[in-house]
């Protein structure tokens, strides 16, 4: 496998799984959502994120050449080999919890495929190009309910706050960049994300003063996804979604 | 107009494709428009049934009532003449 290649392998095999952990967590809302329409459009957005993994994973094996599917990297890693951001696997906790994240990410997820969409590298463009799509709708979704949970009663108004007080300091590993993105880069295959951070948070900014709430303050970042350091969500997550490949390997519907 | 727990009624209507008709698909809970468009954007296009859709608030459509039919629709059952059968079908005429 050349250099180029094994950066790219890494590279696809990180936004495959920040895809694939959020669309778990969001699949989980399936029969719990507040309302049939929200429950609904909740497993869409799943639906939509189970796609993109596909996508990249499939890319991924591609790349890997080993003769892997897009299955295997999804249900054959341990929980050390997944490079997610760790703000993808927090838990649905309420639905202002979920918004929170869903607003973050997506907010990210807008301005990072937008400029994925250039790579020089084919695959990756059109992967962007599609997912872009996607995710504006994401975003909508996420700012319009942030503005109806903020500016609506108290009591959702106060969790909608500490929803996006207490997922804050996952955020900062957005937009860090280690050798992997730095030697894309300069092939102009990967995004800058440091460049994205300003846009990102005027975003947030200016769609928390619509809804009435407060940036949250500055605090201590969580660090270590990218070198598959996780919270100990991950793994029973994990637990879940490879049950049935671990307990009857190839199992075939 | 009915409200439940689960916020206002909307009714949806969609269109298949370009040019042809909004029909009637279903109905769908939301608040504000925006949400009911993003609702039955979720509920009844999925599966790429729609290129259009329209969401009215469903307090907002007047309905015949069905004590009303024999006045309403009655009187049309003998007036065969309105029906367009008695031309020819220009050639190419595919919606009539």
């Amino acid at each position: 496998m050349a250099d180029l290649n094994e950066l790219k392998y890494t590279y696809s095999l990180r936004l495959g799984d920040d895809a694939w952990i959020l669309s778990h967590r969001l699949s989980e809302w399936c029969s719990n959502g507040p309302f049939l329409e929200e429950d609904l459009a909740l497993t869409n957005l799943a639906l939509d994120l189970i796609g993109r993994a596909q996508g990249f994973y499939k890319y991924a094996a591609e790349l890997e050449g080993k003769g892997k599917t897009e299955d295997d990297l999804a249900y054959r890693r341990n929980e050390r080999q997944y490079f997610n951001h760790l703000l993808v696997e927090m838990p649905n906790g309420n639905f202002a919890d979920t918004i929170a994240r869903q607003l973050y990410v997506s907010v990210f997820e807008y301005y990072f495929f937008n400029e994925l969409k250039n790579s020089s590298d084919e695959t990756f463009a059109a992967l962007a190009a599609k997912t872009l799509k996607e995710v504006k709708y994401h975003m909508a979704h996420a700012v319009d309910w942030t503005i109806r949970l903020g500016d609506g009663t108290e009591e959702s108004h106060w969790k909608m706050q500490r929803a996006l007080d207490s997922l804050w300091m996952y955020t900062g590993e957005l937009f860090e960049m280690d050798e992997v993105d730095n030697e894309l880069l300069q092939q102009c295959i990967a995004v800058d994300v440091i460049a994205l951070k300003a846009k990102w948070q005027e975003h947030i900014e200016r769609v928390l003063k619509q809804a009435t709430l407060k940036q949250a303050e500055d605090a201590y970042m969580q660090t270590g996804s990218r070198k598959g350091i996780h919270t100990e969500h991950l793994g029973h997550m994990l637990g879940d979604m490879q049950y049935l490949q671990r307990a009857y390997p190839d199992a075939k519907w | 107009m009915t409200t439940d727990s689960q916020l206002d009624l909307w009714e949806v209507f969609i269109q298949s494709r370009n040019g042809s008709h909004h029909i009637h698909a279903g109905s769908v809970h939301a608040s504000d428009r925006k949400m009911a468009l993003q609702n039955a954007r979720d509920i009844y296009t999925r599966r790429g049934e729609g290129t259009s859709i329209w969401v009215v608030p469903a307090n907002a459509i007047a309905a015949s009532n069905p004590d009303d039919a024999d006045m309403f629709f009655d009187p049309a059952d003998d007036k065969v003449y309105r029906h367009p059968t008695f031309y020819t079908m220009p050639e190419g005429a595919k919606q009539i």
